[in-house]
């Protein structure tokens, strides 16, 4: 068989190169940063290998930017390139630059091996990036195994903690779960439409005959509670807590805002471009599940101790307002979701960064006692903890209050006021566990140190080792997690006084919906 | 000069404030604050009473793709609140001075965030940005709260978890009915969304959308008053807040809630304020008696001055839903006199607490024995406060019953039965502390000279109300017959009834 027999035989797609280049450097990145893992061993790894995620993650935000304004089909329509594929992209990269700082002199990064952690890292990304850019339901279902599967490592990473590995074998399971019950949904919507590409399913459910269809219907709820698993939406949150508290912090930090992140992503583009026609079938769901999502979340965090355990209460809370975006099915929904996702990671990132500073410096642990009276012994770390807990209740002169604002606006104007309502409660019911974190922070007595020691449950490590290692004596904090910490909570006021640069960013991201109005 | 520099100086100064800290931050915020009334005073001046509309008008797009404007402006409706705003602060910020504060610098941040917020919530012309400067109104004097507060930790938590609770609820409620009002304006008439107050003026909403959206805004102004059945964080609240924010939350914040009444609930929802009248009015008149009533009772002069405060919000109510010009009227005349009458008596409050070694009653007694100028003080603010003939306070409440008793015969007549209580309360109170037997305990001195600069002002002010009440008349009284026209549109009958007597010239 001659060369040019063989091209023919092959119809290779056209291969847009520079709409791939965010992705190609994600996956190059993290081959790099394994690869010199091994060439530099674990002493010459600590610092290099986060240093070149750093660039390989700013390089993805670079290329991601260069490729803003571009909409191209990508791979023979297995991803769409579009401007709410590269803002989510761009989210993403943030959150994944905040993961990397805050791993820096972590222990998980030490005992999982620093070359293989921060290269899970990449790939999780990359998988989330691929994920957002889904416009198939099979490359949705590989960007889905190739988040998940980084982030059930990650989650063990700690291994000698039993906690680290109990969080990652129960994210394992759960999420396993998840994967199946998504994957037999997307095959049961591929059986009733006939296609795996968004847009044939959005032509073949303009058909009223295959909008009734049971199969239909049972493959959208399948694949809706698939996805509901990852994004942690009531009553698939049960994992949540225990998850984000076993998991090492940093990754907890890393799970809770760019899985979220990358779930609403693929919720808001399948559910709003490829299952479109149907919205009046899964509108109503939805609702439900916002509704649900909201009330548990809130609820569930009132009664917590500990930080992250509130954190993954209030994140459930969170993917309640999130739904609301992808519910109303119009583009000012998916502006404004995409508006509240970048707030999102923002006020989170500002929070966790705090706990990750008190745990390596306190006995306590993330204890809400870890933050007490913190106000008066290190207002470098009180302040982003307050505007962030300020922004997550929606307090105006922070990016929460006009992300809510967006949201309930999108709501109201698409005809669903009383899930506006829903979510005012429920902001009201978040008040009561936000400001206790506050109220701890500013008025609270710092703990002694023997009390602290003697409240220690015991089993739990005796003193975080990272902590004792790195931290000086008098519990100064790492200068990186500092800077992250008062970069997230910039970003929190200055976009809470001048919404607008963020505004045309999500307004550009919504508009990429060209099928809803 | 803008409106923007008003609203914005006393953050500055509390930035700086709390960038320098320890010794000069009183002093700068101190410096600020009377650089925020002379500001205010110099607008005031400049203040055209004849014009009608708005004036010093500043309108940028803030959040352009949700029609939110950062618009400010002053009209009759504003003008003599953002100056009793700039005085209950500047008087704050004196009166706070006189002690030391632990973590000065962000003590005087909080108060002056504060002054801002609320200086933008009266000056906001766009319902977003009232609602933002509404809601950010609450946070400062949630640390001021927490952090400066009187009594145990276990007191102070309490005090702000009510206190946040109660007032974000409402607030809450506040921000959706605010968003549905211009969502549902834009797609009702199928316009441009637009928050703007002039604007949501020209697109009444249909009457049902109307009733709820208008439950959920008198929700957040009546907790934040606050009024009857919604006052449960009061007690918790005021008693545990720092003095210097008592005076301000008491004489300013919780008039922004009646100004709301005023500036957002008549003229945008005015069917749903007539449907509601009797059930606010109904509200009015139980703060009245029941604030009255608690405020005989209290054994703690500083809830005495608490609860007499929900009796006079109760009497601002009821001139606001009488719906016609004499009440409202009235009820803007009374804001200001109740705020300059709230300052000094929580000040007052706070000398006899430091002569008698507690804010109770019984631990008073006999105080006017060695401190005459103190007794002449307190004297004539309760008398203030008691709507003494002859006083500020007197005029407005006389309007209000006046607008009250066109309206509503029954309401106005159970409502004055308050005007004798607040004498009794009040009454009671002076005595208790002033005159009798003198405690041990209690150790009668003069004030000084540095409490007199924060007293007098304030007590200057109550005089100059009282002898010349046209002051703020003059100026309230195209706006405020613009805030009920929309509304006497509504009632019709009751209107052209009510308006022909109030052509005879009131006080």
């Amino acid at each position: 068989m001659t060369p040019t027999l063989v091209t023919a035989a092959i119809a290779t797609p056209h291969i847009d190169w520079a709409g791939l280049s965010p992705f190609i450097a994600l996956a190059a990145g993290s081959i790099v940063v394994l690869l010199v893992g091994i060439v530099l061993g674990a002493g010459g790894a600590r610092h290099a290998t986060p240093l070149l995620s750093l660039v390989t993650l700013g390089a993805t935000i670079g290329l991601a930017i260069w490729q803003l304004g571009e909409r191209a089909e990508l791979l023979a329509g297995a991803m769409a390139l579009d401007e709410l594929t590269v803002t989510l992209i761009l989210v993403l990269a943030a959150a994944g630059v905040a993961a990397v700082l805050l791993s820096w002199r972590s222990r998980a990064a030490g005992s999982a091996g620093h070359a293989e952690y921060y290269a899970l890292l990449l790939l999780s990304v990359l998988g989330m990036a691929v994920l957002v850019a889904a416009d198939n339901l099979v490359t949705l279902f590989v960007g889905f195994e190739l988040l998940s599967i980084p982030l059930y490592a990650l989650c063990a990473a700690e291994i000698r903690r039993e906690g680290s590995l109990e969080s990652g074998l129960k994210y394992l399971i759960v999420g396993s779960v998840g994967s199946a019950t998504l994957l037999y949904g997307l095959a049961l919507v591929y059986g009733a439409t006939g296609s795996t590409d968004f847009g044939g399913i959005a032509e073949a459910l303009r058909d009223a005959s295959v909008r009734d269809d049971v199969l239909l219907l049972t493959g959208m709820g399948l694949t809706l509670v698939g996805l509901a698993f990852k994004a942690s939406v009531a009553p698939f949150h049960q994992w949540t807590p225990d998850v984000y508290e076993g998991a090492p912090t940093p990754v907890t930090a890393f799970m809770a805002v760019a899985t979220k992140a990358a779930a609403f992503g693929v919720l808001l583009r399948l559910f709003d471009v490829g299952l479109v026609n149907a919205q009046t079938t899964w509108a109503p769901a939805i609702a439900a599940l916002a509704t649900i999502t909201i009330l548990v979340g809130n609820v569930g965090a009132l009664g917590q101790t500990s930080l992250k355990r509130m954190l993954a209460w209030s994140g459930v809370a969170q993917a309640g307002y999130l739904l609301c975006g992808v519910l109303v099915g119009t583009q000012l929904g998916a502006k404004a979701m995409v508006f509240y996702l970048a707030v999102y990671l923002a006020m989170n990132i500002a929070a966790f960064a705090v706990v990750i500073a008190r745990e390596r410096a306190a006995e306590l642990g993330d204890d809400i006692a870890a933050v007490a009276g913190l106000g008066r012994t290190q207002p470098l770390l009180a302040w982003p903890l307050t505007v962030a807990m300020l922004a997550l209740a929606g307090i105006p002169a922070t990016a929460g209050f006009i992300g809510k604002l967006y949201l309930i606006d999108a709501l109201v104007d698409g005809g669903w006021a009383w899930v506006a309502i829903v979510l005012v409660v429920g902001s009201m019911i978040s008040l009561g566990y936000y400001l206790r974190v506050v109220a701890a922070v500013w008025w609270g007595e710092p703990a002694d140190r023997a009390e602290a020691l003697a409240a220690t449950p015991a089993g739990a490590p005796p003193v975080m080792a990272g902590g004792s290692q790195e931290a000086d004596a008098l519990g100064r904090p790492q200068p990186e997690v500092v800077l992250v910490a008062w970069l997230a909570t910039a970003i929190v006021v200055v976009f809470g006084i001048v919404p607008g640069p963020l505004f045309e960013l999500a307004g550009r991201a919504g508009s990429a919906l060209t099928g809803i109005f | 000069m803008t409106l923007s520099i008003l609203i914005w100086l006393p953050l500055v100064a509390g930035l700086l404030a709390a960038i320098w800290g320890g010794k000069a931050a009183p002093k700068l915020y101190a410096l600020g604050a009377l650089a925020t009334l002379a500001i205010a005073i110099s607008f005031v001046a400049r203040f055209d009473a004849g014009h009608d509309g708005l004036q010093f008008v500043t309108d940028e797009a803030w959040i352009s793709q949700l029609g939110v404007s950062y618009h400010l402006g002053m009209d009759g409706l504003n003008v003599v609140l953002v100056l009793l705003t700039a005085f209950v602060f500047a008087a704050a910020a004196l009166m706070a001075n006189l002690r030391r504060w632990e973590r000065p610098g962000l003590f005087y941040f909080h108060l002056a965030l504060g002054e801002t917020a609320v200086l933008g919530a009266f000056l906001a012309q766009d319902l977003i940005l009232f609602v933002a400067f509404f809601d950010l109104m609450l946070i400062p004097f949630y640390f001021l709260t927490g952090i400066w507060g009187s009594g145990d930790r276990a007191a102070r938590v309490r005090a702000t978890q009510k206190l946040v609770i109660y007032t974000m609820v409402g607030s809450l409620l506040m921000l959706a009915a605010a968003i549905a009002t211009g969502v549902l304006a834009a797609s009702q008439h199928d316009t441009e969304l637009t928050f703007s107050f002039a604007a949501l003026r020209e697109l009444p909403l249909a009457e049902g959308t109307q009733q709820w959206i208008f439950l959920c805004f008198a929700a957040a102004f009546l907790v934040k008053m606050p009024a009857f059945p919604l006052h449960g964080w009061l007690r918790d609240g005021y008693g545990a807040m720092p003095l210097p924010a008592l005076a301000a939350f008491s004489g300013v914040l919780s008039k922004v809630a009646a100004y709301g009444f005023l500036r957002i609930a008549l003229p945008i929802f005015p069917d749903a304020s007539v449907h509601f009248q009797e059930l606010l009015l109904l509200i009015a008149v139980a703060s009245i008696l029941y604030g009255s009533v608690m405020a005989f009772s209290q054994g703690s002069a500083r809830l005495v001055v608490a609860y007499s405060s929900v009796a006079q919000m109760g009497f601002i109510t009821l001139g606001i839903f009488a719906l016609n010009e004499d009440g409202a009227q009235g009820a803007l005349l009374q804001m200001v006199n109740h705020g300059v009458v709230t300052a000094p008596l929580f000040f007052i409050v706070g000398l006899l607490a430091a002569r008698a070694g507690s804010e109770q009653l019984r631990d008073m007694g006999g105080l006017a024995f060695r401190a005459p100028v103190l007794a002449t003080l307190f004297l004539i603010v309760a008398l203030a406060t008691l709507a003494m003939p002859g006083s500020g306070n007197f005029v407005g409440e006389l309007l209000i019953l006046l607008g009250a008793f066109k309206a509503k015969v029954v309401f106005a007549f159970v409502a004055s039965i308050g005007v004798a209580l607040a004498s009794v309360y009040m009454l009671r109170a002076f005595i208790k502390a002033m005159h009798g037997r003198v405690n041990p305990g209690a150790d009668s001195r003069e004030v000084t000279f540095g409490d007199l600069v924060a007293l007098v002002p304030a007590v200057a002010v109550i005089l100059a109300l009282a002898l010349y009440p046209q002051f703020g008349l003059e100026r309230t009284e195209t706006s405020a017959k613009q805030a009920v026209a929309a509304v006497q549109q509504q009632t019709g009958q009751l209107a052209a009834a009510a308006h022909q007597p109030s052509q005879e010239q009131t006080p």
